[in-house]
């Protein structure tokens, strides 16, 4: 039971983390919560496809079609966040202002949601497949359903929702001044570290070339299987054995996006002061 | 509204596409084969010799009707295998050592290890 529990909790943590940064980046931007909840409820319905197409994706591109698939969404969602983070950068500082004054960028708004929708989406469609896959394996055993793991199961599910929940509810406690560049740079390596993870799969289709094959080995320092390690690679994509080409895509995204945030920034004038980065 | 069935199956006609377009890259290379079968929610064999500085191709045989994660953090891999179905992961090239694996669904019966010669 709490083998099962263990794992459901390490599939549904990365998600519910992700909801809740967006949740929490959100907050001043009207009619998110409906956005949001269609973004569950839409990954929970793409969970279930995937989980019954698992078979079938793996089958393409001769085998590595699960790969490419991750791959494909875990680079829609870096795009996706990518644009969040330029679309704050410009807008942050009158969220941060008032939330009346948002009024003129409610047409923008409804852009930035559906964008919200997608990266919540995708990110419950990812890691939920493979909860359902995991659970149907349980519910399929030989002998019926085990009632233990089941319960390990739902155990698992609501502790990872508890922790997205926590760090929802702590990410509001930070003073709104420097609030938005706070969930901006948790934003920001959240999506550097699902390049690295896209990367990571397309090396092992064998797009990619690893490049360095292990780069590092920080498996006895702090390895990633551990509580912090797991939060660790959740939050900012922390591995102990990352290939090198997983770190090119990492650093790439990284400055991407961050000089894109400096840079409007700077042009978006009455920008209350913030945190250096 | 269309019906689910034929919505997955233009989901999958989709995907189809999208692959053919990124598809052509692998196979090219001429790489090692090792084969490994999963039954009764156990590795067979438990233990793959293979050397070492060489891309190695791994095809994982599911034989049991329930899903299987294909996890090891020495090799930096994760695969989800499906019930009855074949896989490819990709690994190395790989310095001498020993490289552990698990079925993640099952970890404690699914258990292996690749050994790097």
């Amino acid at each position: 039971m709490f083998a099962t529990a263990i794992i459901v909790f390490r599939e549904i943590l990365e998600a519910a983390l992700i909801v809740g940064i967006v949740a929490a980046a959100t907050r001043a931007i009207p009619g998110r919560t409906r956005w949001l909840s269609a973004g569950i409820a839409a990954g929970l319905m793409g969970a279930g496809l995937v989980a019954l197409g698992t078979e079938r994706i793996a089958d393409l591109a001769s085998g590595v079609g699960q790969e490419l698939f991750n791959a494909a969404v875990l680079g829609i969602a870096v795009a996706m966040l990518a644009w969040h983070n330029l679309w704050m950068s410009s807008h942050g500082a009158a969220l941060a202002a008032n939330a009346r004054s948002v009024g003129g960028a409610i047409r923008d708004g409804r852009r930035e949601c559906s964008v919200l929708m997608i990266i919540v989406g995708l990110a419950v469609l990812r890691e939920g497949s493979e909860t359902v896959l995991f659970l149907y394996g349980i519910a399929a055993a030989e002998g019926g359903a085990s009632w233990p793991m089941l319960i390990g199961g739902v155990a698992g599910i609501v502790a990872g929702i508890a922790v997205g929940y926590a760090l929802y509810a702590g990410l509001l406690r930070i003073p709104l001044r420097w609030f938005f560049a706070a969930t901006g740079i948790l934003v920001l390596f959240l999506a550097a570290g699902m390049a690295s993870q896209a990367a990571r799969f397309l090396i092992q289709a064998d797009v990619l070339p690893s490049l360095a094959n292990p780069l590092w080995d920080t498996s006895a320092l702090l390895p990633q299987t551990s509580l912090i390690g797991t939060l660790m690679r959740s939050l900012v994509g922390y591995e102990d054995r990352p290939a090198g080409m997983q770190i090119v895509f990492y650093v790439l995204v990284l400055i991407a996006i961050g000089s894109g945030m400096k840079w409007l920034n700077h042009d978006s004038p009455a920008r209350p002061s913030r945190a250096a980065s | 509204m269309e019906p689910p069935l034929s919505r997955a199956l233009s989901l999958n006609a989709a995907l189809s596409v999208a692959f053919l377009l990124l598809a052509p890259v692998p196979a090219s290379a001429a790489e090692d084969e090792y084969k490994l079968v999963i039954q009764d929610h156990k590795f067979q064999p438990t233990e793959v010799v293979v050397p070492s500085g060489k891309k190695i191709k791994l095809v994982i045989e599911n034989r049991d009707g329930t899903p299987e994660e294909f996890e090891s953090h020495a090799l930096n891999r994760e695969k989800v295998i499906a019930g009855k179905s074949t896989a490819t992961i990709f690994i190395g090239p790989l310095k001498p050592g020993r490289y552990p694996f698990v079925g993640e669904y099952n970890e404690k019966t699914a258990q292996g290890v690749i050994v790097v010669k």
